[in-house]
Order: structure tokens, then sequence, then C-alpha cells
């Protein structure tokens, strides 16, 4: 297996027939997390919608490896059985449906894509149980109908909370500060920090740069219109926030 | 986009994919083709009824003569020709309807444990009793003996007729009269078996009851009718099922059930009805003109109407509530799937007669293919009705765009204290809500039956726990054919 989780090489990406991606390069190893920054309307969530295989994403040029595999031939849930993972930005409410059996018939899908046998309730519940601890979710959050009513900071925590449950290989984290106040971010933040380790990246989509206090990531690229316009270390993000994108993207 | 192709899986779901569709090779005894004073005669000389049985069939039938067929439902089927078909047909091996299960045509047995409806007594679903009715006979009541003791007549209609006469011409025909409407009547000329409950005063029916219906025999229509009787103070959960073998022709079933509820009693009527829908392209399938009514005749007392409608051609029926006595309460919870060509109309009645009456509709309609799912409704209160309430709920989910969703609610009221309140909503499946599922790894058909549990939730919490998981499997099946 190669010690590079993702690999994106010169990505372009149109949806209903405009480009909005137009050639990214890319480059994600094991154990590192990176942020991709840039202003609205820059491509950052057709980035994470391409990476997710969301129909409707079409990639006109250019190739995505994930642990050297060519990703483009594979369904969203066949992404997602061989571990990637994406919080979205605006988390979906499936009314009816109790957040406890989203996460049983998911994380059991899953399972069973990969030929592993699937867990029993008990054993699901006893482990999101455990999980949903550190993330401060109650009993009564895993019973109600997934995400419906659920306010904001609720929603992303529950993301979280998926990300725990299913421990993915590769995590896009798309604007999962947007809407957060101090103590939902932090909170949002440890749980994605403890989840950190060294055979498994993360991709951070962020505008701001307050949720990289946070996480603080290896690299940071910026976005704009279509194109990573610069690279650099965690300071990158500092000098954004202080000079804005406009100073960036003219610098480049 | 991902709707499109949902829409396309759903599409493949032919009848093929029907697992109840299979005949039973079993030799049967049928009346003359057709339908004349004979045909009702010959009925009711084949179950030994008494003179006032075939007097009162003889009448319906001289009045369902005279009656024209309904036309005001949102269905559409050629005309039927009553004269070609059989009304009556039984397995042979029945002529002398066996004393106990031993005496029951293997044939049968297997064909009900194909049907996961084992009979014998050891292998069924713990404190469930049943009543196998296989064309126009019962072939099988289980648990008589338990039930007895406590009390309670759980048995064919046909033997309730020569056993228990007295109950039976006090109450038949006293929800449903003879002349209610076309299928009724002729329901009641030619009716050939159902079950009979009763459940006398104070006694909470110690198991659930159920009758699984199965039509085996090609040319006939099924006429059951079903008379349930819950004395002062007592309780009945009672279910049917079910099936029928795959043909291209239309077979009629017509049924009649009629629910009395004494001062303070309580019954609960659940139904999963999985008829074989037709194929593909609308070719084959059962017409269900069913008429289903319940009487709250005593002060407190309740009834409640559950029904999984997935099968079926077509769905005519709506199972009513009269609530006569004061501070009665009628409930009905609906879920009708229609898929392909499949077309259903159905709603409830909740007439509110007396003071305090209340009742609630929640209603779920699935549509996908080309189906047409309607659902019709009155909520009455009639000017004696102090304080009378309702609470209506009706929801349609649309899965593709060729399908279609129609809300027919009437409600008239006479009393100026009543409160009546409507909701309805129409959603589709959003591309939103498929693609969350499956990035979350949970393939397309899994997902579409999850969402649509989900929208049918409330429903499905009505019905017994020994129901629920298999009717929420057929939620599944009936729309992508790929679970269970």
């Amino acid at each position: 297996m190669s010690d590079m989780m993702l690999e994106i090489d010169d990505l372009h990406v149109s949806v209903d027939g405009k480009d909005i991606l137009k050639g990214i390069t890319l480059s994600i190893p094991a154990g590192e997390v990176h942020a991709v920054m840039g202003p609205n309307g820059s491509g950052k969530s057709t980035l994470s919608y391409t990476l997710a295989g969301r129909e409707g994403y079409e990639i006109t040029r250019g190739r995505i490896l994930y642990r050297g595999e060519d990703l483009t031939q594979l369904a969203p849930e066949e992404r997602a059985a061989k571990g990637m993972f994406l919080a979205l930005q605006y988390p979906v409410e499936i009314p009816g449906v109790a957040t406890m059996t989203f996460l049983k018939t998911a994380l059991n899908s899953q399972r069973r894509a990969r030929g592993e046998p699937e867990l029993d309730a008990m054993k699901v519940l006893k482990l999101v149980r455990e999980k949903a601890k550190t993330l401060k979710i109650g009993e009564d959050m895993l019973k109600r109908a997934l995400n419906a009513g659920f306010s904001g900071g609720e929603k992303k925590r529950m993301e979280i909370l998926q990300m725990a449950v299913f421990e993915p290989k590769f995590a896009i984290l798309d604007e999962t500060d947007s809407g957060l106040d101090i103590d939902a971010l932090k909170l949002v933040a440890e749980g994605v920090t403890a989840m950190r380790a060294p055979d498994r990246a993360m991709l951070v989509i962020t505008h701001y740069q307050r949720l990289l206090t946070h996480i603080v990531p290896d690299r940071v690229h910026v976005l704009a219109k279509g194109r990573i316009v610069k690279s650099g270390g965690a300071d990158l993000a500092l000098e954004l926030e202080a000079g804005g994108y406009e100073h960036v993207m003219e610098d480049a | 986009m991902a709707l499109r192709e949902t829409t396309e899986r759903v599409a493949e779901i032919s009848g093929d994919k029907y697992k109840y569709g299979f005949v039973t090779d079993i030799e049967t005894e049928r009346a003359a083709k057709g339908l004349n004073e004979d045909t009702v005669r010959f009925i009711s000389a084949k179950k030994h009824e008494p003179e006032w049985m075939l007097e009162w069939r003889l009448e319906a039938f001289a009045r369902w003569k005279e009656m024209t067929e309904p036309k005001w439902a949102r269905v559409h089927y050629p005309p039927i020709d009553y004269q070609n078909a059989y009304y009556y047909a039984a397995p042979k091996s029945q002529a002398d309807r066996p004393k106990s299960l031993e005496e029951v045509d293997p044939k049968l047995l297997e064909t009900y444990q194909k049907l996961g409806i084992p009979l014998s007594e050891q292998k069924l679903l713990a404190g469930v009793a049943v009543d196998a009715v296989f064309d126009s006979v019962s072939v099988a009541t289980t648990f008589k003996a338990k039930l007895t003791e406590a009390g309670v007549i759980f048995c064919p209609i046909s033997e309730a007729i020569r056993d228990y006469p007295e109950l039976v011409r006090k109450y038949l025909g006293t929800v449903v009269p003879v002349t209610d409407n076309f299928f009724a009547t002729l329901n009641s000329a030619v009716f050939s078996d159902g079950t009979f409950v009763y459940v006398p005063k104070g006694v909470r029916c110690p198991m659930e009851l159920s009758t699984y219906f199965r039509i085996n025999a090609s040319e006939t229509g099924q006429f059951e009718r079903t008379l349930i009787i819950a004395d002062e103070g007592s309780y009945v959960s009672y279910l049917e099922g079910c099936t029928a073998p795959k043909r291209d022709e239309n077979q009629l079933h017509a049924a009649v059930v009629e629910l009395i509820a004494l001062e303070k009693a309580e019954i609960k009527y659940s139904t999963v009805q999985n008829w074989y829908p037709g194929d593909a392209e609308g070719k084959g399938g059962i017409y269900n003109f069913v008429t289903k009514r319940g009487d709250c005749r005593g002060r407190g007392s309740k009834i409640s109407w559950t029904q999984v409608e997935t099968g079926s051609a077509i769905t005519w029926k709506y199972p009513s509530c009269i609530l006569r006595g004061d501070d009665t309460v009628g409930e009905f919870y609906s879920i009708a799937i229609t898929n392909n060509y499949q077309q259903a109309d159905t709603g409830t009645k909740m007439i509110h007669l007396g003071r305090n009456t209340r009742s609630r509709i929640v209603s779920k309609g699935i549509s996908a293919g080309r189906a047409q799912n309607t659902y019709r409704g009155l909520v009455s209160v009639h000017p004696r009705a102090q304080n009378a309430r309702n609470h209506t709920q009706c929801d349609s989910l649309l899965i593709g765009t060729h399908c279609g969703a129609h809300t027919v609610p009437y409600i008239e009221s006479r009393n100026p204290t009543a409160k009546l309140e409507h909701e309805a909503t129409t959603s589709k499946i959003s591309d939103d809500q498929l693609f969350y599922c499956l990035a979350r790894g949970i393939p397309q058909e899994e997902a579409v039956a999850l969402i649509v549990n989900g929208f049918c939730r409330e429903v499905l919490q009505q019905l017994p726990m020994e129901f629920a998981v298999e009717a929420q499997k057929l939620v599944g099946i009936s729309l992508e054919g790929s679970v269970g």
C-alpha cells in the first residue's frame, strides 16, 4: 500500500456543464491533516462532493487515487465501506429514522461490504454510547430521528459521532465549523483531534482560520476559482486571517 | 441524478419479485361458473346453513341485481363480468372439515408453511392464534382449546352460523347493512367463509387472533366475511394477512368486516394486505374491493384500525368507525404503498354521533412507478356530538415523476363545539437524503427502504410486535425487492 492516502492529479470537475474545479493537484500522506481554505464559490464543496462520489459532479479531466486505487470507479457507498467519510456542511434530516437505527444500518452496511460480520444491536449500542460520551451526546439524542429538529451544533456533533463510530481511514470535514458557537467548536475540534492517527488522514475544508487553531493542520492549501493558488504550513492560515484572501491571491 | 436511478430500480421490481405467487396443486370443488340464485343456494347448502341464513342471502342477491357498481373512486379498470367467475372453490379434501390439525391435507399445511404461517401449534409464534382461509373455506383454526378456556369464541363464520346462531343473527349486518353498497351486498349474497370472534364480558383475549387469507383457485373470487364482537369491558387484538398466486387475470376479492364494541370494550384490528399486485406492466392482480366498518356501540368503547396495504392491483377500502356511544374513540392508521400500475383509493370515515367522541387519522401514502394513490376520507360530526374532536394527518411520499398522490378529505360538522384539524403534506425522497445515506455506506435500495420506513414509522408502531418486523420488511420489498 502506498503511504499516500489521497493523490489528486490535475482534477477538473464540472457541475451542470459548468467548470468548477480547474486542475487541482494535491497529495495527502497517511497521518497528516490538510486544510483547504478559500473564499465562497472557490469550489470547496465541489471538491468534497467529488471525493465522496456524489452524482452530478462530473470529472472531465485528471484522476483521484485513494490508497493507490482509482477512486472514480467506486460508488459512494463503496467509498464509505473502504474507509472514506464525509462530514457534511449541512447534515440531512431523516424523519422517523432513529439515530441509533441509522448508525446501526450504516455501520453494518459498511461491515457487510468489507466481508466483516455484522454487529448485533447490543454491540452497536455499546460502541455508540462510548463514543457519544466524549462528544456530550445524550441518550435522548440517539433515540430521536436523525438530525430532525437538531440544532446546528447538535447536527455537527452528530457528524463527528458518526466519524468516531465508523473509524474511517480518510475523513473530509466540509465546513464543520460553520454555525458553531465557541463551546461547540471546541467540542467538535477535540473530537476530531482525538481521531488523529498515523494510519488516518483528514481534509479539513473551512472558510475561517478559527477551527485551525484547535485542529492544527500539517499543510494548508488555498483554493480560489477552482485552483490551488498557494500551499504552506499551519502559518499560512494565520497569514490569511491577517491579510485576507485577496492578498494571497494577488501574491499567487 | 440519484433519484432517476431509484425510479428505474423501482420500475424493475415487477411482479416477478412477488414471492407468494405460487399455486398449490390441489383438487378443487367449485360451484358452477356464474352468479344466479342457484349459486347462492349451492353455497348455502355447502355450508349446511339454516334456512334463515339462506333467506338473508337470497334477499341480498335480489337487491344486488338492482344495484350498480360505484364509479366515484379514482380507479380505472375494465368492466367486470360477474357471470364469468366462480363464486365458490374449496379444496376437495375439506369436504368434511377436519376435526383436528392432524386431519388437514398435508398439501395445505405445506402451503401455509411456505407462506410463513405454520399451522402446527408448537411451531406457531407464541401467543398468536390463526384461522386459515383457503379460497372459500377455513382450513384450520389453532389454539382453540386455550381460547375456549377464556370463553373466547374464535372460529370460521360458517361454523358460527351453525353453532352460535343467536349471536350471529343478533349482530350480522348491523354495522354494514345488506344494502350498504354494491360490493357489500354482493358479499352478503355469496360470502363463503371468514372469521367469527366473540369476546365475553370483561375478558381480555389472552392472545393475538389472526386470520390468514389465501386465494388459490383461478377465476375465483374470494368473498370473506368477518364479524368481531367485543362484549362489555373486553379487549381483543386481531390481525389479518393475505396473499394470492400470480396470474394474468384479475381476481375479485370483496370482503365485509364488521366490528362491534360494546361498553368500554376495545378492538384493535390490523391488516397486512399483500395480495398479488399484478406484474410490472399492470397485468393481473387482485381487485380488493372491501367494506370494513366498526361500531363503537357502547359508551367509552374504542376501535382502532391499522392497515399496511402493499398488494392488489386496485384497492378500494375505507375502514371506518361509527362513534355511536358517548366518549368513544376511533383510530385509523394507514400505510398504502403503490408501485408500477397499482391503484389505491383508500381512507376512512369517522362518524361522530355521541358526545365527547374522539377520532384520529394518520395516513401515509407512498407512490412509485406509474401508480396512483388516493386518500379519501370523511369526518362527520352530527348535531348531538358535543365536543367531538378529530385530528387528521395525511402524508404522501412520491418516488419518481410518473406517479400520483391525491388527497380527498371531506369534513362535515353540524355541531359548533367540534374541533377538527387536518394536516397534509406531500414530499419526495430528496437527492440530499439519498446521497447522505449512500455516503454513509448504505446501498441505494436499503436507503430507500430506510427512508420510507421512517416516513411510515408512526403507523408501523401501531402494529402488534409480532407483525411489525414483517411489515417493515414488506415495505422494503414492495418498493425495491432486495430486502428479505
